[in-house]
Order: C-alpha cells, then structure tokens, then sequence
C-alpha cells in the first residue's frame, strides 16, 4: 500500500516527508524495541512504535526504514523531525494505539515482516 | 582507509552520529547496500553499547576494497562473562538506556548475526575490544 493510504487509514498527521506520500510501502513492523528492530533485513517497511526519542529515528536510518508511524500521539520532537528529514525518513503520528494502527493496517493488506 | 571515532560515554542524545558517518561515507564508496546495512547496523549496536556501558573508548573503521574490519575498544569496566553477555535476552541495562528502547539483550547477538567474523575480548574490570569483520557480499539491502 502507499503511504498515502497509511495516513487515511489510520488517521495520521504527515509531520515530515509529505513529498513521499506515493511511495509503495510492503510490510510494517510494530515495537519500541530498537535492537528488535535492528534484526530487520527486509526493505519498504513501516516502523511502527511509541518510542518517541532520538534513537527511534537513529534506529529507521540504521536499518534503511524510510517511513516511521508514532502511536498514541507521541508527537516527536523539532531535533527527531530534523534528523529525519536529513535523511528523507517521512513521519508520521496517529492518536490510535499500537494495537489499533497494527491491526487497520493488517486489514487493509501491510504484510507483517515474520 | 582508516577512520577513527572517539565515543563520550552516556552521550546518548549523539549516540548513533558515528554509524551515521560511516553510513554516509560506505554510500560515496560505493560499498554494496546489504552490505552497508550488515556493518552499520553491527556498528550502531556496538556505539550504543559503547555510550551504554563502558567509561568511553574508540571505534575504528578500516574499509578497504573486498572488506571491512571495525573495532571497538574501550576502556572498561568490561564485561566479566562474554558468553553470558551473548545470551539473547541477557541485559545489565539500566532504566534509562530500556528507555531508549535498548537493554532487551540483543545487541551483541544482533552484532554477531551481521558480522562474518566476530572477537570480544574483554573481562571484569578490563577493557572490551569487539572485532567485527565483513567481507562484502554484494546484492540489495
């Protein structure tokens, strides 16, 4: 799915990276633990998480995620939106859960990575 | 060519910034994709470590046409039982680095999965070096 549909789907706000919005997203990954994200080898996912610090974006830039999803309104901060538009990572926060955004984006066909 | 980072122990707003260079400069030499993200992701995990957990140190870079070594070498307070440490899920990390979302125990077995040849020298009140090799196997990330 593109990203566009991520944001209507879960009722995102585009804090960074609006020029992305047709980028074809595959899979999405949903946690707060970086080093489980670091695991990662698979390309085109969606970082889903509640992990609003510097290392959530450290972690995407890491391991090539172009596009993050923050839950439960965890608004990230001017230092996290800078770092991520130096390295074109588009941002994304909802006000639903993890659980709610996992869950509309697995019905509406993100695969899950495992 | 050899590059050298020196890494400020519990500098975790710029933990990350020394994978990021490097990250940057594989990309202008043109160093494989998956190749790249096996060595920055291996990188990253031992710079957190770093930040994390020792009194600081250095990470060098030595990238050379068919391979890559990185080491990082600090200066204590080491880690007393390497295997234990190897462990998934084994972590001594505190509350504030689990808030970073690290601490679940799987850097060092994230390390190894990236790495081709990996060393960990170290024990207690000693210095670690974490000798990381990857010969480039070329293909996407």
């Amino acid at each position: 799915m593109t990203l566009r549909e991520i944001v209507e789907t879960v009722n995102a706000t585009v804090l960074c990276g609006e020029e992305n919005l047709d980028r074809e997203v595959e899979s999405g990954f949903a946690s707060d633990l970086m080093s489980d994200v670091l695991t990662l080898l698979t390309d085109n996912i969606l970082l889903i998480t509640g992990l609003s610090n510097n290392q959530a974006i450290r972690t995407a830039e890491m391991s090539d995620i172009q596009q993050i999803l923050f839950v439960r309104n965890k608004v990230p901060t001017k230092t996290m939106l800078d770092l991520a538009r130096s390295q074109q990572i588009s941002v994304l926060v909802t006000s639903y859960s993890m659980f709610k955004s996992s869950g509309l984006l697995f019905a509406k066909g993100l695969k899950p990575v495992y | 060519m050899r590059l050298t980072y020196v890494v400020t122990p519990g500098d975790f707003a710029n933990a990350g910034k020394i994978s990021s260079s490097v990250k940057s400069l594989l990309k202008q030499l043109n160093i494989p994709p998956g190749d790249i993200k096996r060595i920055i992701v291996a990188l990253y995990e031992a710079e957190v470590n770093m930040v994390a957990h020792s009194y600081g140190g250095e990470i060098t870079c030595d990238i050379e046409a068919e391979q890559a070594l990185v080491e990082a070498l600090d200066v204590g307070p080491g880690i007393p039982d390497v295997g234990l440490a190897m462990t998934e899920g084994w972590s001594t990390a505190t509350s504030e680095i689990r808030e970073l979302g690290f601490g679940a125990g799987m850097g060092l077995p994230n390390i190894k999965k990236h790495t081709d040849e990996l060393e960990i020298v170290s024990g207690k009140d000693s210095p670690t070096k974490i000798s990381m090799k990857f010969y480039y196997r070329g293909g996407p990330s």
